[in-house]
């Protein structure tokens, strides 16, 4: 613009103010307790002492904080394959019109009413080999399923457990990407001669990227800071087949007490969450797009 | 390429249709000639858009049959039909290049690799796209996402017709003139048989040689764009084509006279007696303003009150009342409008309409 004539007053600053202090007291100042610890020990009596980065190093060394990191990558990894492509076909079937459109969205939508511990506890009884009706029949039909003592069903247990509960968000968000594409694009489809899966492939996969994104994104970070599952089935065992960097954190916290080397690995646990969304965001939003339209707004 | 028949054609959105007025289309017979060029023109709602959904096939017609040529196509599938259509909203395959959104629905019909190559190749230039072939289409503009839309229905070059469902909506005005010659161009180079369906008169008489005027489920008139300015069918037609539209005037007539707005106006045709609500029409550009004070020549000279002048830039319109009706005429850019001023019409220019039809005497 060659002039600008719009009026400039710094008092607007003060409409920021409130929003400034909310993230401040929410996120800022605790993050930064969290920053402070981590590069102190402390014998008690309120005491610190500074140690740089040694926290640092002594979590990025163990071969604990390891191994929890390589079970999140699996777990997470296997998360996404199987409940993205599943949440999509569950869409695709799902009816666009007529009564049973909202039949299938509050069906849809029930998992994720129920609290997580919740969900732990029912899959808790429901595969136990003595009273739970999953665990029982499979004992009856001579199946050896344990997940207190087999790490595999203990793994099997949680991630059916986790498709149970979160395919829905997946299929509701796949749905809503769906039912937003204009008829003409299906019309035009038809008079193209384009086969079904051409017009899954280049209609409605392309319409669905943003939504695609948003479920990969919530997905990812969620199945990555799982806690509560696997606390409430199995409290990260058996040995440490299910001990997650979540679980780990928690026990170095509150069951050992050292409050540094949680905390470095509270920041480091953070960033690595952050890098992986990024990576996430930066590889979808540009899949199918000229590099020099990159970033442009588009219809 | 074909001719297309309408057969007693007609449709309605409702399972049990009761009277005319459950009909979004009333009943149609109408040929459609091999390259033709036609504009299905009326307001919104009107039922041009169901029609051209029962051409294309996307709609199958609660009664009634539809030919292409000598077969009946009344319940075919749009893709068994071979026709194009080309949508309001331009619909393009975002992750497809330009070329390969051209290549696809060539692709999809099995068409061997070189031969696709020759047409998309040519395509493209004809579209003067050449130069974009292989960028994404999802990053172009509106009008040439809208000519990749349209190319993808001419590279087929044996589609029964191709039918424009009010393409231009979404185009910038200065682009909307570049594409309408372009559209023309391709008419007269290919000779697809073109319906284009618009509510805007100006794109339906540039492109059309024939144009359909509809309104409320029913085909008032077919005709040049030359018969709907000259004697439209219908005062709805008369009011709907031309920029005001048409004057429409209580009026009787007898034998070769018509009273109207108080004077007296000598007809080149005879007329029957007429019964029913009578009314003459007379387009504002063969309507004179002359001072009330200039000597008489004769004409039949009606006093007219003068509410407002709008210059529109060539000419300046004259909204008025004669007789208590209102009346708008046409005067060149620049002449004096008088304080006392009266309507003088061109008598030949006075059409005669029966409870809105239009009379043609004798």
């Amino acid at each position: 613009m060659a002039t600008d004539n719009r009026p400039f007053d710094n008092r607007a600053w003060f409409f920021v103010l409130p929003v400034f202090l909310l993230v401040a007291l929410s996120a800022i100042i605790p993050l930064m307790t969290v920053v402070n610890y981590s590069v102190q020990d402390t014998f008690g009596n309120n005491e610190f002492f500074w140690v740089g980065t040694e926290w640092y190093q002594d979590v990025l060394n163990s071969s604990r904080f390891r191994d929890a990191l390589v079970r999140n990558l699996i777990f997470s990894g296997i998360i996404l394959l199987i409940e993205i492509p599943l949440g999509i076909c569950i869409a695709l079937c799902m009816p666009r019109k007529g009564i049973w459109v909202p039949v299938c969205l509050i069906l849809m939508a029930l998992p994720l009413l129920i609290p997580w511990n919740v969900v732990g506890t029912i899959w808790q009884v429901f595969g136990r080999a003595d009273i739970g009706l999953l665990g029982y029949t499979l004992a009856a039909m001579g199946v050896d399923y344990n997940y207190a003592t087999n790490a595999f069903d203990a793994w099997v247990t949680i991630i059916v457990m986790d498709v149970w509960h979160w395919t829905s968000l997946v299929v509701l968000l796949c749905y809503s990407g769906l039912v937003a594409i204009p008829e003409a694009y299906y019309q035009a489809a038809r008079i193209d001669g384009a086969s079904k899966w051409k017009v899954f492939r280049y209609i409605q996969l392309p319409k669905m990227q943003r939504v695609l994104l948003i479920a990969v994104l919530l997905r990812f970070m969620d199945s990555f800071m799982i806690y509560t599952e696997p606390f409430v089935l199995t409290g990260g065992g058996p040995g440490n087949s299910t001990t997650f960097l979540s679980i780990d954190l928690v026990k170095t916290a509150i069951g050992q007490f050292d409050v540094g080397p949680a905390a470095a690995m509270s920041i480091i646990y953070f960033l690595i969450i952050l890098l992986l969304s990024w990576v996430f965001y930066t590889v979808m939003t540009n899949f199918g797009v000229d590099s020099d339209d990159r970033g442009r707004a588009e219809g | 390429m074909a001719r297309i028949t309408l057969d007693r054609l007609a449709h309605s959105y409702l399972a049990n249709p009761a009277g005319d007025e459950d009909f979004a289309l009333k009943q149609i017979d109408y040929d459609w000639q091999d390259g033709g060029a036609y504009a299905l023109l009326g307001p919104s709602g009107c039922g041009k858009t169901t029609l051209l959904n029962i051409i294309s096939g996307l709609l199958i017609p609660s009664a009634g049959h539809i030919r292409f040529d000598d077969t009946d196509v009344t319940t075919l599938s749009p893709e068994a039909r071979n026709i194009a259509q080309v949508f309001q909203f331009p619909v393009i395959y975002d992750t497809m290049s330009v070329a390969e959104n051209l290549a696809f629905p060539l692709r999809n019909r099995g068409i061997d690799k070189p031969e696709i190559e020759r047409r998309v190749t040519d395509m493209l230039a004809t579209l003067d796209l050449s130069d974009k072939a292989n960028r994404k289409a999802r990053g172009l503009t509106a009008d040439e996402k809208q000519k990749i839309s349209l190319g993808r229905g001419l590279v087929r070059y044996d589609v029964n017709a191709i039918l424009f469902d009010e393409p231009l909506t979404v185009i910038d005005p200065h682009m909307k003139w570049q594409l309408r010659t372009k559209l023309k161009e391709l008419h007269e180079q290919f000779e697809h048989t073109m319906i284009y369906v618009t509510h805007d008169q100006t794109e339906a008489l540039t492109f059309a040689d024939k144009v359909v005027v509809m309104y409320d489920g029913e085909v008032v008139q077919i005709g040049t764009p030359e018969e709907l300015f000259d004697e439209p069918a219908h005062t709805f037609v008369g009011y709907f084509i031309g920029s005001p539209g048409m004057n429409i005037l209580p009026a009787e007539v007898s034998g070769s006279t018509v009273s109207v707005g108080g004077g007296q106006f000598g007809l080149s045709r005879r007329y029957e007696p007429l019964s029913g609500n009578i009314e003459a029409g007379i387009r504002p550009e063969f309507v004179g303003v002359a001072s009330a004070r200039a000597p008489d020549d004769g004409r039949t000279r009606l006093p007219l009150t003068v509410n407002r002048v709008e210059n529109i830039g060539r000419h300046q319109i004259v909204r008025g009342t004669v007789a208590g009706h209102d009346i708008d005429a046409v005067v060149p850019e620049g002449a004096e409008i008088p304080g006392e001023a009266v309507a003088v019409f061109d008598p030949s220019r006075i059409n005669v309409y029966r409870d809105s039809h239009l009379v043609r005497g004798s």
